[in-house]
């Protein structure tokens, strides 16, 4: 399953909550505002950090850059372009996007 | 791989139509297949005929309908959705077409993903 | 074309599939549209005869709770409509329980019969869906 959350881990509860429901052999991208739950020193990294040690974790490139967070994403957390999320979306046969 | 899209919400207020827009132009580009884009609940709002964004930013409605017209794909508004927030035949933009829920259901059946896109 | 299966001409290439569908509650009802109109895509989903189930989960357990009484907001109450899902053959409502009792609430709070599963329990029977939709 490829697990997508596109809000703040700050405004919404869905970063946990996807979190608290990814199985081994899934995958999490994490999209628009929800490229902030990956940037280095932060709460949520901290629980990505736990999470990337079974889940591998992803984050959609141009929406890290147009919010300027580019330096700051977590070490281990792969960036992709949308052809990446593409490939992600095939690779994995379900698709669960949590809003 | 053929894709179906779900958009749940509207132009410009939420970034979904964008993401969901460059998802299908990266998946076209890869040679994969659109089944069918499918927009509900405030989606609908991405098929108007009567969008005026300032000229400086991105067209969205019209790059719906530019990346349809290139790919020939199935751009479907909920009736039902479309009905309750004022979307008709008469304002309803060129390449779109308006039909059922079944024509989303019909997608999840018949492509081999259902990427959803929204708040 | 018939209403009953939302414009669509059950065709060859549809009929015969079936494949496990996931519809995923996580909002409450009545502050957004989402619980009203995912509702409304499962009433469809039943024509066309697949393995659809019901989760819900986050503040989408607070849709099925009995006592809604709308008229002073004086917008429909849809909760009813759970009620007749089973006519629909839909029965495979799933309710997180942690997301329950985070809410203080309990299976008797509920207006229809669904089966009460942990997050560990919700988390397989997500993992094993071949469509999930989200709202």
């Amino acid at each position: 399953m490829l697990h997508t959350v596109n809000k703040s881990p700050y405004e919404r509860n869905t970063f946990d909550t996807c979190l608290a429901h990814v199985k081994k052999g899934s995958a999490i991208l994490l999209i628009e505002d929800g490229v902030y739950a990956a940037m280095k020193g932060t709460a949520p990294a901290k629980k990505l950090e736990q999470m990337m040690k079974t889940i591998p974790v992803y984050v959609l490139q141009p929406d890290v850059e147009a919010r300027g967070m580019q330096s700051r994403v977590l070490d281990g957390v792969k960036m992709v372009d949308y052809g990446g999320f593409v490939d992600l979306a095939a690779e994995y046969p379900t698709f669960q996007s949590w809003l | 791989m053929k894709f179906g899209i779900l958009v749940n919400e509207g132009p410009y207020t939420h970034q979904a139509s964008d993401t969901a827009y460059q998802f299908a132009k990266a998946a076209l580009e890869k040679g994969h297949k659109i089944h069918r884009v499918f927009f509900y609940h405030d989606g609908v709002n991405n098929s108007t005929r009567l969008t005026e964004p300032p000229q400086d930013d991105r067209n969205i409605v019209q790059r719906w309908q530019k990346l349809a017209a290139d790919h020939k794909l199935d751009l479907v508004v909920c009736v039902a959705a479309a009905l309750r927030r004022g979307i008709k035949e008469e304002n309803l933009a060129e390449g779109f077409r308006i039909s059922g829920l079944g024509q989303l259901v019909e997608s999840g059946i018949q492509a081999d993903r259902l990427v959803t896109f929204g708040d | 074309m018939t209403e009953s299966t939302g414009g669509i001409d059950m065709d060859e290439e549809t009929s015969g599939v079936v494949k496990k569908f996931l519809y995923v509650n996580r909002k409450a009802p009545y502050g957004t549209i989402y619980a009203l109109e995912s509702l409304e895509v499962v009433l469809i989903a039943a024509a066309f005869d697949q393995d659809v189930s019901l989760a819900f989960l986050d503040d989408g357990v607070y849709q099925i709770v009995k006592g809604q009484h709308t008229k002073g907001i004086d917008v429909k109450n849809f909760s009813p409509t759970f009620r007749a899902l089973e006519g629909y053959d839909i029965e495979k409502l799933y309710v997180e329980k942690e997301s329950m009792e985070a809410r203080g609430l309990t299976e008797a709070d509920l207006l229809v019969e669904v089966k009460v599963i942990s997050t560990a329990e919700m988390t397989e029977l997500m993992a094993g869906q071949d469509v999930v939709m989200s709202f």
